[in-house]
């Protein structure tokens, strides 16, 4: 069985490195007609911008995109310069030189890699599929018998924040970084995936085509494991099918095949405002401008933020959402299980969650306003606030940086619901929702507490349920995602989360069960918190 | 000057007792501790080892909890209680005085006089010491061959559950005929017996240790069986043959002990102003049908919960009410409401259901002639404390109690329910027509 574990391994490292080194590959070449033909497509308007190009690049084998990469941008920003110079507005390219780049690297890349995408799946995809879960399933047989199995959690340099962690999180980081900053880089994985983007929505892989079939492969071989560790929690086995069910049919599958049908792509699940740009002018005019399906989903979205989501809420709490329903969740629930122990449980990093969230909550909401402010008045700004600006700052510091390389990237130290704790704003929403006015509560079982910290240990949120279980009070907190981790690794059978009756659902207790009833009434009667 | 109250030993009891007096009045408060600065969960000692959890998690409150709430740590061992100058000393030749003064002692694992018994790397597994001394024994399985251990009780299940994890090979030696089979009658004890050695302990039953045998540098090479004069060689050998107060240093003293520190209802000494509660206390009469010594972490607590209103002007009994327990072997969880006795007391019966997997069983002691509910352990299955509390106070009859016993599980929602196969065999068993009710919310919360 060991065997088999340590081949899986290094099948898994080995499709990795393949997946890695692929980026260094490929040649790019572009010709004048090429160029031309991108120019057009793109309505770009300057002939410097073309020419540039053209002394850059036409006529060359360019053996590396980083190289193809500094070309164009070169080419592109000394245009965009002239043109500025001049005050020629309308010839600027606005896009990201990056992004930029990646077009172009798109129609000039050629090579090994692009004209065998098929082995090459699976020698990148298809091998570290398979290590990876050669490297899980013996787990039905080496964790024994069904039941809560966290030996060794802190023994191992993966799951300690020891070297192996370290290095989990430089990778992630450095993914993120080239898929929001540098996504030129990438263009050769985009080429692996091209034949099951042509299949699903009749175009090439974009950037995020790779980053959304690969978030999927990476919660379905994880969730394997959340099958396989859990398998005795019917709770977790039914949420981790749900978690990966929207995974791949509402984020995945469902937005891909309305693009192949020429509809705007859409999540249905994905509620405002963690779908941040919802209410941004290029999404309002694509919907109001797509018939009948536009406008559905425009109403859908608003329903879903106003009143789905806190009914939702209200009956179930907030986990049918953040741990049954959304992909951020869903990630931090597979891939971020077996880092979950590394939330901070401080009373200071509650107070610093509080600060953070709310605050990116009112962001979100104050760009929300300037932008439809100036969508219907055609404004700039609306109260002194420019609408690209904000848009683009919280595009940047939220959407790239805070939800994706921190929140992801940082797993492997910090824990696997950084962004969902201190980030994101429909959290926070939500967490209002639970916190005032729900049935969803964890049960604390009378006097049974003994104080271990498992619960507390294993809370992704960082909530020391210890605290509130060892006073025999239910748990009731804002950011509970009702993961059910808690109940699952206490030994003594304390804790349950629960849908009840909203009386009594937050019970402050000095005395607990067990003792002297006089004594129970006499404090916790005379001590109303 | 407010009145200062000492508290020595900084386990649940003793910290129970510090947090309550200072939520009642000012008075000074310092807690003293031989064994560790702050207060830990002792429960939680294994799952360190096991790798479950660091030292720092086991402790239920953050550092600053403590100077925040104006309760003084003062680590050092005590040597000597002088109760008429109301005085303490320490080992490192200080003193403190106090007005009032809390034994909150705890426990140190029984030695029954084996030969051998203090080699090195034999070991009871009671303390934050004997936690790292166990680091030590028994890192891994390279360097410790195989662990015996002595005792059949929670804490060497636990033991043996620890060396495990670790891949340690366990040999299990228990006095009884059966696990535990002094507390659980024999279906949850035979349940039990299988369960362990399905988790590759060797288990002994009926196996008396004889004598614990020494290599040349005076560490345990081997342990000799009673029964068989077999030799078991090993690396560590695990005594965990119950626990008694910890109560040594008290000898010279003027409190009176017998296995404990003796104490009243109002958990009183001899000694006006000296108080002993938790692991430590005697009770000089025992209280209804519980032990006079309760070694446990909830009557710990409730001891404390008392005790701090008697010290801040509010004599009050120890009044303890419904038993309750719990504890986890190996992968099967088990809870206890009221009283189950291995064997049932005179005019009681047992109820018993076993799940056909073998990892989930109930039994409840009943009124033989009316049928009245004294009590039900659990194995496997979660249930809600509340409801079997109520139940207890209400005198339900077991009938009662097994139609609505939806109301009282406590596992995680989408678990598969047990109220249907325990009812009808019941009813098989009593020769009733009993039908389950539906679960209530309403009933569930009636009281809370």
């Amino acid at each position: 069985m060991k065997a088999i574990k340590y081949t899986g391994l290094v099948l898994f490292l080995i499709g990795l490195s393949i997946f890695t080194a692929t980026l260094f590959l490929g040649s790019f070449t572009l010709s004048k007609a090429d160029i031309t033909e991108f120019t057009n497509s793109r309505n770009i308007k300057s002939e410097l911008l073309q020419s540039k190009l053209e002394s850059a690049v036409v006529g060359q084998q360019i053996n590396s995109v980083f190289t193809f990469s500094s070309l164009t941008r070169a080419a592109l920003e000394s245009a965009n310069q002239e043109h500025k110079n001049r005050e020629e507005w309308d010839k600027v390219v606005w896009d990201k030189p990056h992004t930029f780049s990646f077009y172009l690297a798109k129609k000039a890349g050629s090579g090994y890699v692009k004209e065998n995408s098929g082995l090459l799946w699976w020698l990148t995809f298809g091998l570290a599929i398979i290590g990876a879960l050669l490297f899980i399933l013996p787990n039905v047989i080496l964790l024994g018998a069904p039941g809560i199995k966290n030996d060794g959690i802190y023994h191992k340099a993966s799951t300690n924040r020891g070297w192996i962690a370290w290095g989990v999180l430089i990778y992630l980081v450095g993914f993120y970084l080239l898929l929001y900053f540098m996504p030129d880089y990438v263009v050769n994985w985009t080429f692996i995936l091209d034949p099951i983007s042509q299949a699903l929505n009749g175009g090439p892989a974009s950037q995020w085509f790779v980053y959304g079939f690969l978030y999927c492969t990476v919660m379905v071989v994880m969730g394997v494991r959340m099958y396989i560790k859990y398998r005795h929690n019917k709770y977790q086995v039914l949420r981790t099918t749900s978690v990966l069910f929207f995974q791949i049919i509402f984020a995945f599958l469902i937005p891909e095949i309305m693009y192949s049908l020429n509809m705007p792509g859409y999540d249905f699940k994905n509620a405002f405002p963690l779908d941040y740009d919802f209410f941004f002018e290029w999404n309002l005019d694509t919907l109001t401008s797509s018939g009948a399906i536009g406008l559905f989903i425009l109403v859908w979205g608003i329903v879903l933020t106003l009143i789905i989501v806190p009914v939702m809420v209200y009956f179930f709490g907030k986990r049918w959402y953040c741990s049954w329903v959304c992909g951020c969740g869903g990630l931090a629930e597979t891939l971020g299980d077996p880092y979950r122990q590394h939330s901070d449980k401080s009373m200071r990093a509650w107070k610093i969650e509080r600060w953070l969230i709310h605050s990116v909550l009112v962001f979100s909401l104050v760009m929300t306003v300037v932008t439809l402010y100036c969508y219907f008045s055609g404004a700039e700004a609306f109260l002194g606030i420019k609408s690209q600006w904000i848009k683009d700052t919280y595009s940047f510091l939220i959407g790239a940086w805070f939800a994706g390389v921190i929140g992801t990237g940082f797993y492997p130290i910090f824990g696997n619901r950084v962004w969902c704790r201190f980030g994101c704003p429909l959290a926070a929403y939500l967490g209002m929702v639970q916190r005032f006015k729900s049935r969803f509560r964890i049960t604390t079982n009378g006097g049974q507490c003994i104080s271990c910290g498992n619960c507390s240990t294993y809370c992704e949120q960082g909530i020391d349920v210890r605290a509130y279980a060892q006073k025999g009070e239910n748990i009731i907190r804002s950011s509970c995602v009702g993961c059910g981790i808690c109940s699952a690794v206490c030994p003594r059978g304390v804790l349950k989360l629960e849908n009840g009756p909203e009386k009594g659902r937050i019970n402050p207790t000095q005395v607990l069960l067990g003792n002297d009833v006089d004594l129970m009434d006499y404090v916790n009667k005379s001590n109303p918190q | 000057m407010e009145e200062h109250i000492v508290i020595i030993g900084n386990g649940i009891s003793g910290v129970t007792t510090a947090r309550h007096i200072r939520k009642l009045s000012d008075k000074k408060i310092t807690i003293v501790s031989a064994e560790t600065d702050h207060f830990f969960s002792r429960t939680a000692l294994m799952y360190i080892y096991m790798g479950h959890m660091k030292y720092e998690h086991t402790k239920p409150y953050e550092d600053y909890f403590w100077s925040k709430n104006r309760i003084e740590l003062k680590r050092g061992y005590v040597t000597t209680v002088n109760t008429d100058a109301q005085s303490l000393q320490f080992s490192d030749g200080s003193h403190m005085t106090y007005d009032k003064l809390v034994l909150a002692l705890g426990s140190k694992p029984n030695k029954f006089g084996w030969p051998g018994q203090d080699l090195k790397g034999v070991q009871g597994l009671y303390s934050k010491q004997d936690l790292d001394m166990l680091e030590e024994n028994a890192p891994d399985a390279k360097s410790c061959k195989r662990a015996v251990i002595v005792g059949g009780g929670l804490i060497g299940i636990e033991m043996a559950e620890m060396l495990r994890s670790r891949d340690i090979p366990v040999t299990f030696l228990v006095r009884e005929k059966s696990f535990w089979n002094s507390v659980l009658p024999d279906g949850e004890s035979a349940m039990l017996n299988r369960h362990i050695k399905s988790h590759h302990i060797d288990l002994r039953l009926n196996t008396n240790l004889d004598e614990i045998l020494s290599d040349k540098n005076g560490r345990v090479r081997a342990v000799k069986i009673k029964e068989t004069s077999e030799e078991l060689a090993c690396d560590v050998v695990g005594l965990t043959a119950g626990v008694s107060p910890n109560i040594d240093f008290l000898k010279d003293s003027k409190i009176e002990c017998g296995r404990g520190v003796k104490v009243n209802r109002q958990l009183e000494t001899n000694i006006p102003n000296v108080y002993a509660i938790g692991d430590c206390a005697q009770q000089r009469e025992a209280i209804g049908l519980r032990r006079s010594i309760e070694a446990v972490w909830y009557t710990g607590r409730m001891m404390g919960e008392t005790l701090a209103q008697t010290i801040c002007g509010r004599p009050m009994p120890y009044n303890p009410g419904h038993w309750f327990n719990s504890a986890k072997f190996l992968d099967i969880e088990y809870q206890t409401y009221g009283w189950v006795f291995s064997k049932p007391l005179e005019g009681h019966t047992h109820f018993h259901w076993i799940h056909q997997d073998d990892d989930k069983c109930i039994t409840i002691e009943l009124n033989e002639k009316d049928r009245t509910f004294k009590g039900i352990n659990i194995f496997g299955i979660r249930m809600r404390h509340e409801i079997f509390d109520r139940w207890l106070t209400e005198n339900r009859s077991t009938d009662y109690v097994v139609e609505h016993l939806r109301d009282a599980n406590f596992d995680p929602e989408f678990f598969k329910g047990f109220e249907k196969d325990i009812l009808s065999a019941y009813n098989d068993h009593f020769g009733t027509q009993l039908q389950l009710k539906k679960k209530s919310w309403k009933r569930i919360f009636t009281t809370s």
